[in-house]
């Protein structure tokens, strides 16, 4: 069956989403976390009175201000791609999607048009106190924001609190607090704007690290980098534990996607976390291109059974396991489940032809066939090449641990920000400061590491176990969607382009007495 | 004199808007924007795929299930 599909065309669609995605999530981030830090330093201003911190907040607020006006509605085109490019996956997800996005949209539209406003025009014009509500109320609508679309994102990687409607071949939502609450939504939230938080601290820290290396502004740079470390490593804690919730949940929902993060190809009992690892270029199973070993590799023993499951024995299934089965564990062999997977999709077929003879007894067999194996639909899909159900898993495992690793590193580097802010030595810290500069790539690829890890991890899934990807696609031409892959490369190019000359210029100019918006 | 509700309304924005400086700017990179993304790319290169070939739901429907369960 899959031999059939036009690779190309899949292969550029999901690079056109991907490069928008992956350039959208350059501005969100720093939007999400710069809005809690700015929040932070006009209290401090309200607060203590102190014409300074009024001086870093509008800085700040200059930056988030640029930030926010380039990267406003780039996410608008992922919106258009559902139409154009995945037209069976938008059918397919039916109200499902479409109810979250549109509580984003309405949200984001009356927090940008009212409280935003009065952030940036409002200075002088409405009180000190209800100036302060709104820059908080931005930094909290911004999050809200990103919680719609996560709960979308998360419905896809564990499809809950829905019907499959074999009439339409549309999911309709039968329980709303299911899909909105579902472990996977809040573990997927909660990580990812505690991640953005952290990113905004990084860029505050290595900012102001510039203005002490040129010796500028001095006074502003150590108490942006005052509350920047302090919320930085607050939320850098966050993101660990919410890391620790998210693998939680994907190893029991996703753990095809657990085992790749970690190169786990047999299952085992008190499973080794891989800390450090070279994964082998070539394949070490001769049926199956996708299964590569170690070359290297540096373990911790039983931590990888610590976190999926809190116990030290627990047993990890493994990508062989997950594959083949491994009746000990309850595990189903792939090939039953691509059985019933076809029974559904072949139920499917025989409904529509029973509805169109009127032989109701037959529309009600086949419904019943598509009930009891619904949860096995998009296997179904894969016949005799399950071998297309491992992800990439180099790639899986590398951004995986980039992640893992970096998060962990902008812990300790806030904790010694802290400290070296404490003992008032950040100003002559060279080293430090220099490091806190590169310290803002590395967190944005920190960031794009965690995108790709969760949703190349999930492959072949666009909605996981229902819809691969490959199924998911409008019959285009590959021509066509290779022109907007190219259109879309150069216009977000611009856009990032004209964001840095902005920023940089407006760095470079630094603080104003009373500066403008 | 007491302004009434819009015309604050009307010139907190207006003022807000005069006093700009770095903001000018991005208004007019916000506005190109847009117009590249709602006049260009949406009514040239994304047109919805359901929508443009198909006149019903039902239509639709019958597409999206005929895509899903074809031998192929």
């Amino acid at each position: 069956m899959i031999e059939a599909f036009d690779f190309s065309l899949i292969d550029w669609s999901r690079g056109q989403f991907a490069l928008t995605a992956m350039y959208h999530w350059i501005f969100v981030p720093l939007t999400l976390g710069l809005g809690f830090i700015i929040a932070i330093m006009e209290s401090i201003y309200v607060r203590t009175g102190d014409p300074a911190w009024k001086r870093i907040t509008k800085f700040w607020m200059t930056i988030f201000g640029i930030n926010f006006a380039i990267g406003v509605a780039t996410g608008i085109i992922l919106e258009f791609e559902f139409g154009t490019n995945w037209s069976n996956y938008s059918w397919f997800v039916g109200d499902i999607f479409g109810a979250p996005l549109a509580i984003e949209g309405i949200m984001a539209f009356f927090l940008e048009t009212t409280f935003i406003a009065v952030m940036f025009f409002g200075w002088n014009k409405v009180s000190k106190g209800f100036h302060l509500l709104s820059t908080w109320l931005v930094a909290f609508g911004a999050s809200l924001s990103a919680l719609w679309i996560l709960v979308a994102n998360a419905w896809m990687q564990m499809p809950v609190g829905m019907k499959f409607n074999p009439e339409t071949a549309r999911n309709e939502m039968v329980n709303f607090w299911e899909v909105l609450f579902s472990p996977m939504a809040m573990s997927k939230f909660t990580h990812t704007i505690s991640s953005s938080y952290l990113l905004g601290a990084i860029v505050v820290i290595g900012i102001s690290a510039w203005f002490l290396l040129k010796k500028r502004h001095q006074v502003f740079a150590k108490r942006s980098i005052v509350v920047a470390a302090v919320f930085g490593l607050v939320t850098s804690a966050f993101t660990v534990l919410t890391g620790d919730f998210s693998a939680k949940v994907i190893a029991k929902n996703q753990p095809m996607k657990f085992a790749a993060f970690e190169g786990l190809y047999h299952g085992q009992r008190g499973a080794p976390l891989v800390a450090i690892g070279v994964v082998s270029s070539t394949p070490s199973d001769p049926d199956n291109e996708n299964i590569k070993d170690f070359v290297f590799k540096i373990e911790i023993p039983n931590f990888l059974s610590y976190m999926a499951f809190s116990d030290f024995n627990a047993f990890i299934p493994g990508i062989k396991d997950l594959m083949e089965g491994n009746e000990e564990h309850g595990i189903m062999p792939a090939a039953e489940k691509i059985s019933r997977g076809k029974l559904a999709i072949d139920a499917l077929a025989e409904y529509k032809q029973a509805k169109i003879a009127g032989n109701m007894a037959k529309q009600a067999e086949a419904q019943q066939i598509i009930e009891e194996n619904f949860k096995y639909f998009g296997y179904g899909y894969f016949g005799t090449n399950p071998d297309h159900l491992v992800p990439n898993v180099p790639l899986t495992f590398y951004s995986f641990h980039i992640m893992v690793a970096l998060g962990f590193w902008f812990l300790l580097f806030f904790a010694i920000v802290l400290v070296l802010v404490y003992k008032d030595k950040i100003a002559h810290a060279r080293f430090w400061l220099i490091l806190a500069i590169v310290n803002i790539p590395l967190a944005y690829l920190a960031s794009q590491s965690g995108w790709v890890t969760a949703e190349m991890g999930r492959q072949p899934w666009v909605i996981q176990d229902l819809m691969p990807t490959m199924t998911a696609v409008s019959h285009l031409d590959a021509n066509a969607v290779i022109t907007t892959f190219i259109l879309f490369a150069v216009v977000f190019t611009t856009l990032l382009i004209a964001e840095l000359k902005i920023m940089f210029k407006t760095i470079k100019n630094g603080p104003k007495s009373e500066g403008g918006n | 004199m007491k302004q009434n509700i819009f015309t604050q309304v009307f010139s907190f924005y207006y003022e807000g808007f005069r006093s700009m400086t770095v903001g000018r700017t991005l208004w007019l990179i916000i506005l190109i924007k847009l117009f590249v993304m709602f006049v260009i790319l949406k009514l040239f290169f994304f047109p919805n795929f359901l929508k443009t070939n198909f006149e019903t739901d039902e239509q639709r429907s019958d597409y999206v299930i005929e895509q899903l369960t074809k031998p192929k």
